[in-house]
């Protein structure tokens, strides 16, 4: 994003409120104070996550012991923050022993500055719990996380929606491949440091044989 | 396994994708290659087909590759992506209050639903919740939609299979509710209907009669449809025991909406996990049986009676008061991330934000009910025939808009 200032500033209809949409570092310190500082009740800090105890979080902390790093409730929504390395076996657990048999969704967040810097959720339910809960595991650069295609079928396409979009790879996807951009695209737009107008330019020269796809 | 390459049979990653020709060929060089036991006793090959993008009965652009043997589909490949516009990565670069219009534009049929869905995740996000009469203007808009998602549905659907006379019905019918919701907000298609807290929009002077007034008006027109259709020989003929999918594929598929229930669980998020005061209308879940192409016809169907019990309900016990709940000017939601989830027409629509405090989403994941279903197309059209792939497709009910979002 900040790489390309000229595009920000084109595609900002209202340049001179440009600072207050930036969430730079520089801009969201300023404006903090300020409002604390007439209307600081209007704007609690807002809810913080509450540790989150249930049987299942018992159940599994049993099992898996430090492999569950946290187990939170934020706005009235349960999720595990675990390791990495068990992340598959926290699903099989909840697929297999707590009739979690829906997966609602995976998607991913990047924060490059972190250093496992893409957070891979999953989105759980249970029929005949009606209960939702989240599982999120942090993984590096180039770390596959692990596939839960072999848990839940829906996962196929949801999971090369998010090797798409991130490049995360999934370790035993039967066909990780592309799915909503060309197979030779170069990039995963939904990274940060992806712009928003970046385009693979090559793909869009051959293929639509056009300069560019602005 | 193929010898003619070395690469992974299930990747196309090195075809050759200039022309389509070319793509079809070497995907028969690389997929097709007649497997021992999959010989037919001809010892014909598979023949690849393409379907679409360009194709009237996908609904947009789709592309369905078919692996044939004669009239049979052994298998089928969806490429989707035509229509993607990059919806996610446009919302962390807009603020919340900016994003709140683009979300109409991925299932155009329903965007009152997208805009609901949104509106009120944004709202769990903020911590607030939308005044008792913004949240029945809200159910009332959502539910007409939904009837107008199905009409136009079941129109299409119904010229799919060759049936013209619906397409004209349901047209007819549904230009009312369009003209409801351009008369209360000045739009028929991508409505922008809520903000975040609520309504913009009061609702006009005689809002209540013209609903009311629909409400009877379309009741014997659904009846007209069902005269129409269910007992009528050929739709029947090309809708039972079509595009079966059993309840546990069902949910292992994450399938979801008309489509699940048709396969018979009874699973509705307005009534398992209420929003917007759905706990407090009275309405049914329809159910399936046999969960296929006629059974997902008559949950819809029977559907579009509860909607029409549900906004006759809001209408009665619309309460006065603001529209508007306290939001502040800028919009800037505590660190934190969130998932909401609404019953859209075609199933669970749901939305995971993150914030990190500032004006605009740190990311914005929408679960699209459409993407979700249309991987059950696969497992649905299976030993089927051609023919019925086109009648599964629309039984499945996809908006590409929100397919590739």
């Amino acid at each position: 994003m900040t790489d390309e200032p000229k595009d920000q500033d084109r595609l900002n209809p209202h340049p001179e409120t440009a600072g207050a949409s930036q969430p730079t570092g520089q801009e969201k310190g300023a404006p903090k104070p300020a409002a604390a500082s007439h209307s600081a009740p209007a704007k609690p800090a807002g809810p913080t996550p509450q540790p989150w105890e249930a049987e299942i979080v018992d159940r599994l902390r049993a099992r898996l012991g430090s492999g569950i790093r946290e187990a939170n409730t934020y706005l009235g929504q349960n999720y595990f923050i675990v390791e990495p390395s068990v992340a598959y076996q926290v699903l099989e657990l909840l697929h297999d022993e707590v009739e979690f048999d829906y997966l609602v969704d995976v998607t991913a967040v990047h924060y490059p500055e972190r250093e496992y810097p893409f957070e891979v959720i999953w989105i759980l339910y249970s029929f005949v719990r009606n209960e939702r809960i989240r599982v999120k595991a942090s993984y590096r650069e180039n770390e596959p996380a692990p596939s839960a295609v072999s848990l839940w079928a829906t996962a196929n396409w949801l999971e090369r929606e998010v090797f798409d979009m991130f490049g995360i790879r999934f370790d035993g996807h039967p066909d990780l491949r592309r799915i909503l951009l060309p197979e030779d695209w170069q990039g995963h737009p939904l990274r940060k440091d992806y712009g928003i107008i970046q385009q693979d330019q090559q793909w869009v020269k051959i293929n639509l044989g056009i300069e560019s796809g602005q | 396994m193929s010898e003619l390459t070395k690469t992974d049979p299930n990747s196309t990653a090195n075809l050759d994708l200039d022309t389509p020709e070319s793509q079809i060929e070497t995907y028969l060089h690389h997929r097709a290659a007649p497997q021992p036991e999959e010989r037919t006793y001809l010892d014909a090959n598979e023949l690849v087909l393409n379907m679409g993008p360009q194709h009237p009965s996908t609904h947009g652009v789709l592309r369905v590759i078919l692996k044939l043997d004669g009239e049979k589909v052994l298998g089928t490949e969806c490429i989707i992506g035509y229509l993607h516009r990059g919806v996610e990565k446009i919302a962390e670069n807009r603020t919340y209050t900016m994003f709140n219009p683009y979300v109409d534009r991925m299932d155009y049929v329903a965007a009152v639903s997208n805009g609901l869905g949104y509106c009120e995740a944004v709202e769990k996000l903020l911590n607030i919740e939308a005044p008792p009469r913004a949240q029945y203007i809200r159910v009332i808009l959502a539910e007409l939609n939904r009837l107008a998602s199905h009409m136009l549905w079941l129109g299409t659907h119904a010229l799919d299979i060759g049936a013209i006379t619906p397409l004209f019905y349901t047209f007819r019918d549904r230009e009312e509710i369009l003209k409801i919701f351009e008369k209360y907000c000045g739009a028929r298609l991508t409505t922008h209907a809520f903000r975040i807290g609520g309504c913009l929009y009061e609702t006009y002077d005689g809002f209540e009669q013209d609903v009311m007034k629909f409400v009877k008006f379309v009741r014997p027109k659904i009846d007209e449809y069902e005269a129409l259709l269910t007992t009528n020989r050929i739709w029947v003929e090309r809708t039972k025991g079509v595009g079966v999918i059993s309840a546990a594929d069902a949910i292992d598929l994450g399938v979801t909406g008309p489509v699940l229930r048709a396969s018979g669980v009874q699973w509705d998020l307005r009534k398992a996990q209420p929003y917007s005061g759905y706990e407090k209308f009275e309405f049914e879940i329809p159910t399936g049986t046999n969960g296929d192409t006629y059974d997902r016809y008559i949950v819809r169907i029977a559907e579009m009676h509860q909607s029409l019990r549900i906004i006759e309900q809001a209408v009665a016990g619309i309460p006065e008061g603001p529209i508007m709940g306290k939001v502040p000017k800028v919009m800037k939601p505590p660190v934190g991330e969130i998932y909401h989830s609404i019953e859209a027409p075609k199933g669970e629509l749901g939305y995971f934000i993150v914030s990190d405090g500032s004006t605009q989403p740190y990311r914005v994941r929408v679960r699209p009910p459409s993407f979700v279903n249309l991987q059950a197309l696969d497992k649905m059209v299976q030993g089927a025939l051609v023919a019925d792939v086109v009648a599964v497709i629309g039984t499945i009910d996809i908006v590409l808009g929100e397919v590739d979002r």
